[in-house]
């Protein structure tokens, strides 16, 4: 798999979360994803980005295209040095919330990626990594 | 842009939703459409976000206290103009809007309002005999 293009941007203020909303847009359109794969993927990034401002203070999005063969993927790995998650597995359940939120976040960007991983440990910030491929 | 504009269509507010809103913005436009249901007596709002791309469980979330708020002023509340893509994504994101009314566009979703607000006037006026 290589890595054709790598970019950081930071997610500190809702408006950086609109700017990671264009970015991956952008990124996704370039690499030919069609229409519905491209909202999911621009979704998928805004439930997280905003997971990393509300929950995580803050971080960053590190945008990646992929090309795997003749497939062509987008990644996205978004890193915050908050809290963490204590209980990841309750985390990820559908409507489970510590904020004023519908609990959809983290399992939606789930079902919205090919690919999805989450590391988390209480103190250490969280670091989610979502793909999808073409 | 720090404002959505907000029009009045004879009984009803009507908000087209042109740009990507950041959270404050969206929080915003819900306590001015509120102010702006009480000011005008508006018996309908009709969010038209047919140019918005996504819709993410905060903006839905959104969608959906905007039509509970504006029950409770007397006011209905009808969606319209989705993309395609947008449902496609909303309803595997786990969101159903199942309080939301919609319709595909916006003379439909005036038609809709004016069906709601008829019927309930018609509801209230057997209730009263």
């Amino acid at each position: 798999m290589i890595v054709e293009k790598d970019e950081t941007i930071p997610v500190r203020t809702s408006e950086d979360v609109v700017r990671v909303r264009r970015e991956v847009r952008e990124r996704a359109v370039a690499l030919g994803f069609g229409l519905v794969d491209q909202t999911k993927l621009v979704t998928a990034a805004s439930e997280i980005a905003r997971n990393t401002l509300d929950y995580g203070g803050g971080g960053e999005l590190r945008i990646e295209c992929l090309r795997d063969g003749n497939r062509r993927g987008l990644r996205l790995s978004f890193s915050d040095r908050g809290p963490g998650i204590p209980d990841i597995e309750r985390a990820m359940t559908d409507g489970y919330t510590t904020g004023g939120g519908l609990g959809l976040g983290l399992s939606g960007a789930k079902r919205l990626s090919s690919d999805f991983a989450i590391r988390s440990s209480p103190g250490q910030g969280t670091v989610v990594i979502l793909a999808r491929w073409k | 842009m720090d404002q959505i504009p907000i029009l009045m269509v004879g009984d009803c507010l009507l908000v087209s939703i042109q740009v990507d809103m950041h959270d404050q913005l969206a929080l915003a436009l819900q306590d001015s459409l509120m102010t702006k249901i009480v000011e005008t007596g508006a018996r309908g709002v009709m969010l038209d976000i047919s140019s918005l791309q996504f819709v993410d469980s905060f903006i839905g979330r959104l969608l959906n206290n905007i039509a509970s708020m504006a029950r409770v002023l007397d006011a209905a509340t009808v969606v319209v103009g989705m993309q395609p893509a947008v449902a496609i994504t909303l309803v595997e994101l786990g969101l159903t809007l199942s309080g939301i009314r919609t319709a595909l566009n916006v003379d439909k979703g005036l038609a809709l309002i004016r069906r709601i607000i008829d019927g309930e006037e018609q509801a209230f006026d057997r209730r009263e005999g």
